[in-house]
């Protein structure tokens, strides 16, 4: 190689090298984020230095205050306009600060706290040594059934870690759907992986199960990230940058071979294709769309029902919102391409988890189903391109992440001697033994199926309104057909509580503390509100629908 | 020698890995596997910087390393959790759930 081949970047430089610029970074508004980061660095310090019957109490209380504080920060940068009048693209490219940011984030948070509440309930079980205990094991170390596992339990050890886990958990979401360049989104999408996967092995029962399940969510999560990483260099080499903007503006052609090193890549069109499907894909695994779906129904069974709902509302909250970034700003100039793709993807997922979903016996495993069939339909939204399809994805993830947090929170509710009787044959009769518990999650389940009056026919509506406008009209044909599945199972289980008799050796409904009774209060709250009345949140939607460039 | 030929190990690399993924039944040797895939995306990402020119990707090749490094903190103790309460790490006898 001769030696005027050789970048200046790997010569020595002669003269004396320019001084580095320190970044900018705009601390205000990343505020959001760095509160919940501050909180979960505090927590570990909690769990390391503050003597163990004082923990639970810490950690509860630092969460929910870093939660409700780290909301109040994206409300006032809400209200200071950033999601409208004021949207920058903030430390140095990587964070996008804008409409669907703030509304994504303001739900994530919203969720997650309600998902905390859950996560503290210690009401349910009968106390065991003089201890309250919660869904998470006593020590994670222990082998189920051994020893070990006795002399925990009897010491009334608890894991108030998983307290900071959901807090790194929270801030890799917060960041997720804000993420402006190709590198922020794998380091925020592992942030809250990471977390995820030890909350999934943490359950108190069945222990086996739980552990099971992080395993499976563990390789598959990996293996799809690294999906993921080998698509964005493929991208970075198409483009020479990782920047979405720039990247856009190579995808659409709008800059021609202004640098000539990129003159060899930028043509290569396999590069862009292979690419973009890699990260379409490591993305869709975490949304749960049908091809990459196989793992949701197996973690959201074995994780414990707490953090079943957390991540089944926060975590499709954040990684729809990623995919509509990267197909809304990156890809626009290829959508003739992805456009055919995704439709078939958003059909598959639809039937998919309708269909499969009728077959289940046991509740987790049916939400899980359920929350497929869900991505499909939030899928018909983002399939729009239109700003019609990002305010009514918004919406729709609004009222769907309240609706399954409350589903799964009434899940812990239901027991037996093993824990949770999950098999539906024990909810059966469930209306006449606790007819306020069974109409509740009648409640969730109607509006799941999309009946009217619920938050889930106003999404499903405005999803499968901007879709035919959006000139989508087959799918909006599909998604009725698969509504209308879906609706027999979710109709299933309401007959199945209401009008069979009640077995002699059914479960009993647990009387939760506060905690449950709000997570679950919120939820009906919200279902019903956004069903009644949802005019006002589909104009914040639909204001906050616009994103930066 | 042209820095396309590495981005051609990096391919193959990486389908080495994701094959393994897929054919091994040891979960530590599919874990494996998964940080063969990784450190494809780190050739890759390196052989793209060189020809581009710019710093980009070796810096992203920095935070993989870091990125792997915490997968493996977490997938070995969840890992080695399964294999204490089972004495087994295949994942085909991880099938409490099947329907």
């Amino acid at each position: 190689m001769s030696a005027t081949a050789v970048h200046s970047l790997w010569t020595t430089a002669a003269g004396p090298i320019d001084k580095i610029q320190a970044p900018d970074i705009e601390y205000a508004q990343l505020a959001p984020v760095l509160i919940v980061v501050g909180a979960a660095v505090v927590g570990l310090l909690v769990e390391a230095f503050m003597p163990r019957k004082a923990r639970y109490h810490a950690q509860v209380f630092l969460t929910v205050l870093a939660i409700v504080a780290s909301f109040a920060a994206v409300l006032g940068l809400a209200e200071a306009g950033y999601g409208t009048t004021k949207v920058r693209i903030a430390a140095m490219g990587a964070i996008a600060i804008d409409g669907p940011t703030l509304f994504l984030q303001g739900t994530i948070l919203l969720a997650s706290l309600v998902a905390v509440f859950t996560f503290a309930e210690r009401k349910l079980d009968p106390e065991t040594h003089g201890t309250k205990i919660d869904s998470f094991v006593a020590q994670a170390a222990a082998v189920p059934g051994s020893e070990n596992e006795k002399q925990a339990v009897k010491a009334g050890f608890t894991t108030t870690e998983v307290y900071p886990l959901t807090l790194f958990a929270i801030a890799g979401l917060l960041v997720f759907p804000a993420a402006n360049d190709l590198l922020t989104l794998f380091i925020s999408l592992e942030v809250f992986s990471l977390p995820l996967y030890l909350l999934c092995a943490l359950a108190r029962r069945k222990r086996l199960m739980s552990q099971e399940a992080a395993v499976k969510y563990f390789l598959l999560g990996a293996f799809s990230s690294a999906f993921l990483l080998f698509g964005i260099a493929l991208m970075y080499g198409y483009a020479g940058s990782v920047a979405y903007a720039r990247i856009a503006d190579v995808v659409d052609g709008s800059i021609r071979t202004i640098d000539p090193v990129l003159a060899d890549t930028m043509g290569n069109d396999a590069l862009l294709l292979i690419g973009s499907a890699m990260i379409l894909m490591g993305l869709l695994f975490k949304v749960g769309a049908v091809p990459f779906h196989m793992w949701t129904p197996d973690v959201y069974q074995g994780a414990p029902t707490p953090v079943t709902g957390f991540m089944a509302a926060a975590t499709k909250v954040a990684a729809f919102g990623a995919l509509l970034r990267l197909l809304y700003v990156v890809l626009p100039g290829m959508s003739w391409d992805w456009r055919p793709v995704m439709w078939g993807i958003t059909i598959a997922t639809m039937l998919g988890g309708a269909i499969v979903a009728i077959t289940q016996t046991d509740i987790k495993r049916l939400l899980a189903y359920s929350s497929i069939a869900h991505a499909g339909f939030i899928l018909a939204g983002v399939i729009a391109v239109t700003p019609e399809g990002v305010s009514s994805v918004l919406f729709y993830l609004g009222a769907y992440s309240f609706v399954t947090i409350g589903a799964f929170a009434v899940v812990t509710l239901v027991r037996d001697a093993g824990g949770e009787a999950t098999h539906l044959s024990k909810w059966a009769g469930l209306g006449r033994r606790s007819p306020l518990v069974a109409a509740v999650f009648a409640v969730f389940l109607l509006a799941f199926a999309g009946i009217p009056l619920t938050s889930g026919f106003s999404g499903k509506f405005a999803v499968f309104k901007a879709a035919a406008e959006g000139g989508a009209g087959a799918l909006v044909v599909v998604g009725v057909i698969s509504s209308a599945i879906a609706a027999f199972f979710y109709i299933r289980v309401i007959v199945l509580m209401f009008f069979s008799e009640p077995k002699a050796d059914g479960p009993t409904v647990a009387v939760p503390s506060v905690m449950t009774k709000m997570a679950i209060g919120m939820g009906v709250v919200v279902t019903v509100v956004l069903g009644v009345a949802p005019q006002y949140f589909l104009n914040l939607a639909s204001q906050a629908g616009v994103f930066v460039r | 020698m042209s820095p396309v030929n590495y981005l051609y190990l990096a391919a193959l690399l990486f389908t080495i890995g994701a094959t393994g993924v897929l054919l091994r039944r040891n979960a530590i040797v599919v874990f494996m596997c998964i940080e063969l895939m990784l450190n494809a995306c780190n050739l890759a990402l390196v052989a793209f910087s060189r020809m581009h020119g710019n710093l980009d990707g070796q810096i992203i090749a920095f935070f993989t390393m870091v990125v792997a490094a915490a997968e493996v903190v977490v997938g070995l103790a969840i890992i080695v959790s399964l294999f204490r309460s089972r004495h087994s790490a295949s994942v085909d006898d991880a099938s409490l759930m099947k329907l």
